[in-house]
């Protein structure tokens, strides 16, 4: 079972979905016992959950859909 | 229905996602509208070159950034790299995550969500320079893997994971520095024992 400073230096790899699941539930299994990094990857888990959600709260302007629908009129090709 | 109206639809629906991220690579309004027009106009006019069955959605996000890398991007053809300052690991974690949650807001729930407006998180992701932005872009808002993303910027991964690294610490630093600005985290004061 990795330690506690191999399992946060996964943490990005974790949370980017880019581990292999064998490792997965290796450091499952490391933060089950350890509260010092569960929280760790809670609150980082959290912030990526704030960032999405945020950073994608935009309107499309006015009459915006319609200018894109005009891209694929046969004159546009 | 056709194909062709059928991959009319299927793109269209990605709309609301291009821009966002358009607006977050280009940080101007006009400029994301033409950035998400010019999207569409190539992917319809390479619409023969796709291939029903892979993914749309990623096609289109690879179109707009090379678009983007090609018309505003200079600095890839100057081959300018930007540094960013370094900043220490879990930087936020470590000045967030142990303040006691009842000083931050009233609300149980959604600490970290009140903390930072959207706009906050907006300009955290702004500020950062191209080269970091652009991957964590990808990455935190969009949802692409590190591969997809190593295809789209044509970079090794191994770049696209360093970018991510650097680039994510720089932005919770700004967003630190926001919150701090607002009067929400008090800095720790050390206060000296005198005399006991």
């Amino acid at each position: 079972m990795p330690n506690c400073q191999e399992t946060l230096k996964e943490l990005e790899l974790f949370l980017d979905s880019e581990l292999p699941n064998v490792r997965i539930e290796e450091i499952m299994a490391h933060l089950t016992g350890c509260t010092d990094c569960q929280g760790a990857f809670e609150f980082h888990a959290e912030l990526r959950t704030i960032v999405r959600v945020k950073a994608k709260r935009d309107h499309l302007p006015e009459g915006f859909s319609d200018r894109l629908l005009a891209c694929f009129e046969p004159q546009s090709e | 229905m056709s194909a062709k109206e059928q991959f009319t639809t299927d793109a269209m629906q990605y709309a609301s996602q291009l821009f966002s991220t358009a607006l977050r690579m280009t940080r101007n309004r006009l400029d994301a509208e033409d950035l998400v027009q010019e999207t569409y106009i190539k992917g319809w006019r390479s619409f023969h070159t796709f291939q029903e069955g892979t993914n749309l959605r990623a096609w289109l996000f690879r179109i707009m950034t090379n678009t983007y890398i090609n018309k505003y991007n200079a600095q890839k053809r100057k081959g300018t790299e930007v540094e960013l300052d370094d900043v220490e690991e879990l930087f936020l974690y470590k000045r967030l995550g142990s303040i006691d949650q009842s000083q931050l807001s009233s609300s149980a729930e959604d600490q970290m969500l009140d903390l930072f407006t959207d706009d906050e998180v907006k300009n955290a992701l702004e500020s950062l320079p191209e080269d970091f932005r652009i991957p964590v872009l990808l990455s935190d808002v969009d949802g692409f893997s590190y591969k997809e993303i190593s295809e789209m910027l044509e970079i090794p991964i191994g770049t696209v994971m360093s970018r991510l690294h650097r680039g994510r610490k720089a932005m919770q630093k700004m967003l630190y520095e926001y919150a701090r600005e607002r009067g929400l985290i008090v800095e720790p004061v050390t206060v000296e024992r005198t005399g006991e």
